[in-house]
């Protein structure tokens, strides 16, 4: 891959944050705070004034959103960040057919805010609602209803791309289909989303018909996910802490929305922000695997039936604003990969094992099944089998090579890894997981470019 | 199921009309978005057609009862009857005028150059002047409405890092004040706004933006004053104590101070 807009290359991983040595913090941080790099912000308000606003840039420019990828996709080193989260009107609303067409840095708390009063949902949720439109077809993220709905991109009838060139294209699955298919899951390398059309799903509640059940071992969790097929949502948080009697156990939670009429007000905003970052010695094996425990054992039945509101259900961990401060200043990494059907259990059972052996902390541990539903996006990370995803708080010495371990039994069970969640992948190792990135790379627009694009595309 | 949003806590009086000069600001963008939801009726005056248009579509879609417009260069104070006149005749009415137009300039360039002060003070000053003059006697006629204006916690003390902007804005203030005395007991609210540093696209490029305040918390002050038929309104309201404690500062000191 060349072009005359590269950034300087980063040939290694550093080994610690270079962030500590910059003055202040950095311009612009990816959630799990790590790498940390200079860029220049350039804030976009409206969908006119692009390209001209990159007239004249030389190092690469890269849209970004609310930077909840947790790794490097929404990072440039030295580069120019474009900011989408100031334009983010809504354009027009089909309140018969609940398709809604927004600006690209609209959040989906704000589609949700316009979207619950009027009867409507999101085809697609995440575990954050502070993630942008834009964003949400760049990563072609995924929910708890996976094995039905498939991705979000699923549920994006079309939306318009503009090229650094100026020029301009409306893509659907009917017109440029191929371009379509690249900019979904495309990390926003392909142009500037400028809007999109979302077809939202009925709701008559804010309720969710909800139900808990502890698990141990994959095999429950395997029974469980079969008996919930026709179940519209369904995730596990497991232990991946605990060894022996303990190993794998967790909870299966399940729901689907109330089909009971009720209240459809708009959410209240949140008020609770994690303060401060947490000294380094806040999350240690013991704090987490007590964490774990509480986890487990605050369902105190092995079966626990509740009607609750969507957003606990949904986005647990956004009713603390910067919950990412209590991993410190060193920040976190994130590791999900999916493994097909046919490995799937016995690649589980090895990470697993592999985690808990490393005895580096990870709460959080989220397992899940996907279901068949094709993803649209040619670099859609989704595929058929379970997906596990953990979380690492940063010790360089340690966290690293358990990752490269872990990326590597990934490949051999014929897996692969989730570039929104990732900062530490090797090219070699990208370029085995999606073997179409060659392809992909000629719809990539020449003056975009990404920290994590040039650190999974060095030349072998 | 319904195809209109379900109200929260506050209802919404019957359409309300507004007319909001400078409407691609962010804080009367922030603003209006709060109005659509509740159903009003807005006219839209901004000086560039395609913003104009893409707040317009929104606002529409976010369940505004009507929306019209009109691109004008509001430095134009020639046009302003006639502007004014289209404006309150295409919403039959007016119970709001929200007066959100202005440019930051820049304080280097305007100690250098007569010309880019004189800018700031005619765009912030002059030509809402005119406007608010025009406005003022329309609503003592009816005896009836509320003129709420964007001016600035920068107004109530001329500091070196923005004194060009300051005294438009103090200028501005000084004004509603005045206007406020005479128009009062005709049964018009003059609400004068004086917003902290806002997050918006006029300050993006500030160092330190991330730290002001939310546009959206802004708003909704806005709106809840305006309700309220507030006369000032410090936003965030912790500006009130703090411009309190800066305007007390003997000059002696102040002089010294880089603020």
């Amino acid at each position: 891959m060349s072009t005359a807009t590269h950034p300087a290359q980063q040939l290694e991983l550093p080994a610690a944050n270079e962030g500590q040595q910059r003055n202040g913090p950095p311009p612009f941080e990816s959630w799990g705070r790590y790498p940390t790099y200079d860029a220049k912000i350039i804030p976009l308000h409206w969908q006119s004034d692009f390209p001209t606003v990159i007239d004249g840039l030389h190092n690469g420019v890269l849209p970004v959103g609310m930077g909840r990828s947790y790794g490097d996709v929404c990072l440039l080193k030295d580069g120019n960040l474009i900011l989408t989260t100031g334009m983010n009107r809504l354009i027009d609303f089909d309140a018969e057919t609940g398709l809604l067409t927004a600006e690209a840095g609209v959040t989906l708390a704000q589609i949700l805010d316009f979207a619950v009063p009027r009867g409507y949902f999101l085809p697609v949720s995440p575990g954050t609602k502070y993630v942008t439109l834009g964003g949400a077809i760049a990563n072609d993220i995924h929910g708890k209803n996976h094995h039905v709905a498939g991705t979000f991109g699923r549920h994006i009838t079309q939306f318009e791309v503009v090229r650094s060139d100026g020029s301009r294209r409306i893509c659907s699955p009917g017109e440029n289909a191929d371009l379509y298919s690249a900019t979904i899951g495309g990390l926003g390398l392909t142009g500037l989303v400028t809007w999109a059309t979302l077809r939202l799903k009925p709701i008559v509640s804010r309720k969710i018909d909800y139900e808990g059940i502890q698990f141990h071992g994959i095999d429950e969790f395997l029974d469980l996910t079969d008996r919930s097929k026709d179940i519209e949502y369904t995730v596990s948080w497991v232990d991946c802490t605990s060894t022996g009697r303990n190993f794998a156990r967790g909870v299966f939670m399940q729901g689907d929305h109330s089909a009971k009429r009720d209240s459809l007000i708009a959410s209240l905003k949140p008020k609770l922000v994690f303060p401060f970052d947490a000294p380094g010695f806040a999350l240690n094996s013991l704090s987490v695997s007590l964490f774990n425990t509480v986890f487990f054992h605050k369902q105190i039945h092995k079966r626990v039936v509740s009607l609750q509101d969507y957003e606990p259900f949904f986005y647990p961990l956004d009713k603390v604003l910067h919950w990412n401060r209590m991993y410190g200043k060193s920040g976190l990494l994130q590791f999900q990969y999916v493994i097909p059907w046919e490995h799937a259990k016995e690649g589980t059972i090895a990470i697993l094992h592999e985690v808990a052996k490393s005895g580096l902390a990870s709460f959080l541990a989220v397992l899940k099944a996907f279901g068949d539903v094709p993803s649209p996006g040619m670099m859609s990370f989704p595929k058929p089998g379970i997906t596990l995803a953990l979380d690492f708080p940063i010790k360089p010495d340690q966290s690293f090579p358990l990752f490269r371990r872990l990326a590597d039994m990934t490949l051999e069970f014929g897996g692969r890894l989730y570039p929104a969640k990732d900062a530490a992948m090797t090219a070699t190792q990208f370029q085995a997981f999606y073997p179409q990135w060659e392809h992909f790379a000629r719809y990539r627009d020449p003056m975009i470019t990404s920290s994590f694009w040039e650190r999974v595309t060095q030349n072998l | 199921m319904s195809s209109t949003p379900q109200t929260t806590d506050r209802q919404p009086q019957v359409s309300r009309k507004i007319l909001v000069l400078g409407a691609t600001s962010g804080i009367a963008e922030a603003t209006c978005r709060i109005w659509a939801t509740q159903g009003a009726s807005l006219f839209l005056v901004a000086r560039n057609a395609e913003r104009l248009a893409a707040v317009a579509a929104d606002l529409r879609t976010r369940g505004a009862s009507y929306v019209d417009t009109a691109v004008a260069d509001l430095d134009d104070t020639d046009t302003h009857p006639q502007l004014l006149a289209h404006a309150v005749n295409s919403l039959t009415g007016m119970d709001v005028a929200y007066l959100a137009h202005g440019i930051l300039g820049d304080q280097a360039e305007s100690e250098q150059d007569f010309n880019a002060a004189a800018q700031i003070l005619y765009t912030n000053l002059i030509a809402p002047i005119s406007l608010l003059t025009w406005l003022a006697n329309f609503c003592v006629q009816r005896r009836a409405g509320v003129i709420a204006v964007l001016s600035s916690v920068a107004g109530d003390r001329g500091r070196k890092s923005n004194y060009v902007y300051g005294s438009s804005k103090a200028g501005l203030s000084a004004f509603l004040a005045g206007l406020r005395n005479r128009v009062d007991r005709e049964g018009v609210t003059i609400l004068t706004i004086k917003p902290g540093p806002t997050r918006t696209a006029m300050t993006a490029a500030m160092p330190k933006s991330e730290k002001f305040a939310d546009v959206d918390a802004v708003a909704e002050s806005i709106v809840t004053a305006i309700d309220k038929r507030k006369d000032v309104l410090y936003v965030p309201f912790q500006w009130q104590p703090i411009m309190f404690a800066i305007r007390h500062i003997p000059e002696r000191v102040f002089k010294k101070m880089n603020l």
